[in-house]
């Protein structure tokens, strides 16, 4: 195939009534990337996925997937596709095996190929001595895992996920994202909305969309360097809360991030001496400060809110 | 291969949900057994009008014989003929008996006379079973008056039972309540498996994967209508066996326009299914849909030919009304094939109309 990009869509629309959930969207996905889709609740993710993998019709806009038009060749495009909903959709009730069966009947999975697919996904969601048991009974880290792995037994080279970690510890969710970097890695295309920033950092493009429209885009690293006009300083303290509230009470901007927390200045090197004052006069100790570039969530929160 | 895919992962969920088991294996036996107990229509209490112009012991007598069978009540004696019409014209009677001046002296004369059973006609049921105790009440008669002799009737009444000699009633609804009792149950046992998927979001997965829409359809109709079929055997066994309902026909054909029946029942449950989106709705819808055309406008109870033509139009669109027909037909006239086209035909375009609809509809969602 000689198409660059494994998935591309113009202009692409969708109106529920009145509504327009997703507005006048143009994207373009290279084959072999992971391409994070972010967004607030509501921004039209979800929706954007769908019209992708055929699930619902575009209002207007034109768009192709694997190089098949959404239009008109939406059964081509499932032969093509995996695609993960954001709801969890394996059935509860059957066995781990027994759901495998089922998605490598539904793939038409060919038979000389079906013994080494079912043993793959056994052991890429971990789950082999689990495999007589009810789906409904497993953790939702392997739920998760073995949704993904149901939804590629037939090896498509175009996956969609629709927040694959929601709702899993964070463990799961890194394991979950060496999966997904594993895909990659093979030349497989990964389509991934999530809304946990710290995973935007593994995707190699962004698109952020709000409210159905584009409102960034590029790599974490251009996103981080273009969009944000605020240095972040971060501040090791022996109490991260109380230096935070003290911080938010003297009018800055500042947040926790793990054990640290994070101030927006104007400028670092102006008020770096500042902060130190204020948090001493709190009879505060600072162990350490120093400028760090902003996370992804920091640029995020300010475009969104810029927008609001 | 996808489709056996399908009906694979179907036995299992209906393997593993004892509530649809059950749905499936016992509700019709169940209902079966109820009704089949409880809806009689034998008639008790027909209140009559007697004109006796003979007023000797012998009429006495055949009256009595009426009086005492305990299905009529005497409400009235009248001289006069006219007197009778009026009483059954203002429904004050739903029967009259005359008897002739001459009645006992033709009989002693050997002859023959002729008693008038006036029956109001307009519910044709209680009429028709009206009709059948009249003549088993004028046999016991006969054989009390002359009880060696084998000559024919020694009262002259015209009384025809259709279909029905022994005058059991339940002769008459076992059938068509089978018809009844599968009219529903088909539909709902389809209509909560595509609801389901809805219901519980795996449907998003089934569309983004290449299935086809007939296959999905077809897969899911497959693992019920086996359900069906052997809820349709086992019903008839009852009816045979625990009731005693003879069946004249042939089981073959009576099984062979059952499964066609069947097909269009169960994808009926899958369009409402499809269309309806949740299962809670696609029940109800399914109750009503099927239940109250199948049980009023199917023949069942109430007679087509009686009801008003455009009722009797709207009738044609009941599958459940051929399905009676057929059942009837085939247990207690033994009718064959040649005299079932008309409803095999219908029922079987109705069938392939809904299947395609239910294909057509999924269609729409898959793309
Ligand atoms: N079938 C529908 N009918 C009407 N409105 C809808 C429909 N589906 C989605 N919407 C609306 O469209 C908007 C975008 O929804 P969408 O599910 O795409 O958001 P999302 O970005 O996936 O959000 P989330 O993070 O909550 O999953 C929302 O406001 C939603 O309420
Ligand atoms: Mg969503």
């Amino acid at each position: 195939m000689v198409d660059e990009y494994a998935v591309e869509i113009k202009g692409l629309t969708k109106k529920f009534g009145d509504f327009t959930a997703v507005d006048r969207i143009d994207l373009k996905v290279r084959r072999g990337e992971i391409f994070g889709f972010l967004g607030p609740n509501g921004a039209g993710k979800s929706t954007t996925i769908k019209m992708l993998c055929g699930l619902i019709m575009p209002s207007s806009g034109s768009g192709t997937v694997g190089g098949f038009d959404i239009w008109t060749e939406p059964e081509e495009i499932k032969m093509n596709i995996g695609y993960m909903s954001q709801r969890f959709s394996l059935y509860e009730e059957l066995t781990v095996m027994e759901n495998i069966d089922f998605f490598s009947g539904i793939y038409n999975v060919p038979r000389n190929k079906k013994k080494q697919r079912k043993a793959w996904v056994l052991n890429m969601a971990q789950i082999e001595e689990k495999k007589d048991h009810p789906v409904k009974t497993l953790a939702g880290g392997l739920k998760q895992r073995l949704a993904l792995g149901c939804a590629i037994l037939h090896e498509p080279p175009i996956i969609f996920l629709d927040e694959p970690t929601s709702g899993v510890d964070p463990l799961s969710r890194r394991n979950f994202w060496r999966l997904i970097e594993e895909m990659a890695g093979e030349g497989k295309t990964v389509f991934v909305t999530t809304h946990y920033m710290d995973e935007a950092d593994n995707c190699h493009r962004l698109v952020l969309i709000h409210r159905g429209k584009i409102i960034a885009e590029g790599t974490p690293s251009e996103l981080r360097s273009s969009y944000m006009k605020f240095d972040i300083a971060e501040l090791l303290v022996d109490q991260p809360f109380v230096a935070m509230d003290i911080l938010r009470d003297a009018g800055l901007e500042a947040s926790l991030h793990g054990e640290t927390v994070h101030v927006s200045l104007e400028s670092y090197e102006s008020c770096q001496d500042e902060i130190g004052r204020i948090l001493k006069n709190a009879g505060l100790t600072i162990k350490g400060i120093e400028k760090v570039p902003p996370s992804l969530e920091d640029v995020f929160v300010t475009l969104v809110e810029g927008r609001e | 291969m996808r489709l056996k895919g399908i009906v694979k992962k179907e036995f299992i969920h209906i393997k593993r949900d004892p509530l649809s088991l059950a749905m499936a294996f016992l509700l019709p036996a169940i209902l079966l057994f109820i009704y089949g107990y409880a809806v009689t229509f034998d008639v008790e209490n027909i209140e009559t009008v007697v004109c006796d112009r003979d007023k000797s012991s012998l009429s006495r007598e055949l009256i009595e014989g009426f009086s005492k069978s305990g299905y009529f009540t005497i409400i009235s004696y009248t001289e006069s003929y006219n007197d009778v019409d009026g009483y059954i014209d203002r429904g004050d009677a739903k029967a009259g008996i005359i008897i002739p001046d001459d009645f006992s002296k033709t009989i002693r004369k050997g002859g023959l006379p002729s008693v008038e059973i006036i029956i109001d006609g307009s519910n044709s049921n209680i009429a028709t079973i009206a009709l059948g105790y009249v003549s088993a009440i004028e046999e016991r008669y006969t054989r009390r008056l002359y009880p060696l002799s084998k000559e024919g009737p020694l009262i002259q009444v015209k009384t025809r039972i259709w279909y029905n000699r022994e005058m059991r009633s339940r002769n008459f609804i076992i059938p068509g309540l089978i018809a009844v009792i599968m009219a529903v149950i088909v539909a709902l046992l389809t209509s909560l498996t595509v609801s389901k998927e809805w219901d519980r979001g795996s449907m998003e997965q089934l569309l983004s994967t290449p299935v086809k829409p007939s296959e999905l359809v077809l897969g899911k109709l497959i693992p019920y209508f086996i359900i069906g079929f052997a809820d349709t055997v086992f019903a008839v066994l009852m009816s045979t066996f625990l009731f005693g309902v003879p069946l004249k026909g042939d089981p073959v054909l009576l099984f062979l326009l059952s499964s066609i029946f069947l097909f269009g029942g169960l994808s009926f449950g899958i369009l409402i299914s499809i269309v309806a989106k949740n299962q809670t709705i696609a029940s109800q819808i399914a109750m009503l849909t099927t239940f109250l055309p199948a049980f009023l406008l199917s023949g069942f109870i109430f007679s087509i030919s009686n009801m008003p033509k455009i009722l009797q139009i709207f009738t044609l669109a009941i599958p459940a009304r051929y399905f009676v027909t057929i059942l009837k037909g085939i247990f207690l006239k033994g009718v064959t094939i040649e005299d079932l086209l008309w409803e095999t035909a219908l029922l079987s375009l109705y069938g392939l109309i809904v299947f395609f609809l239910a294909v057509k509809k999924l269609k729409k969602w898959i793309g």
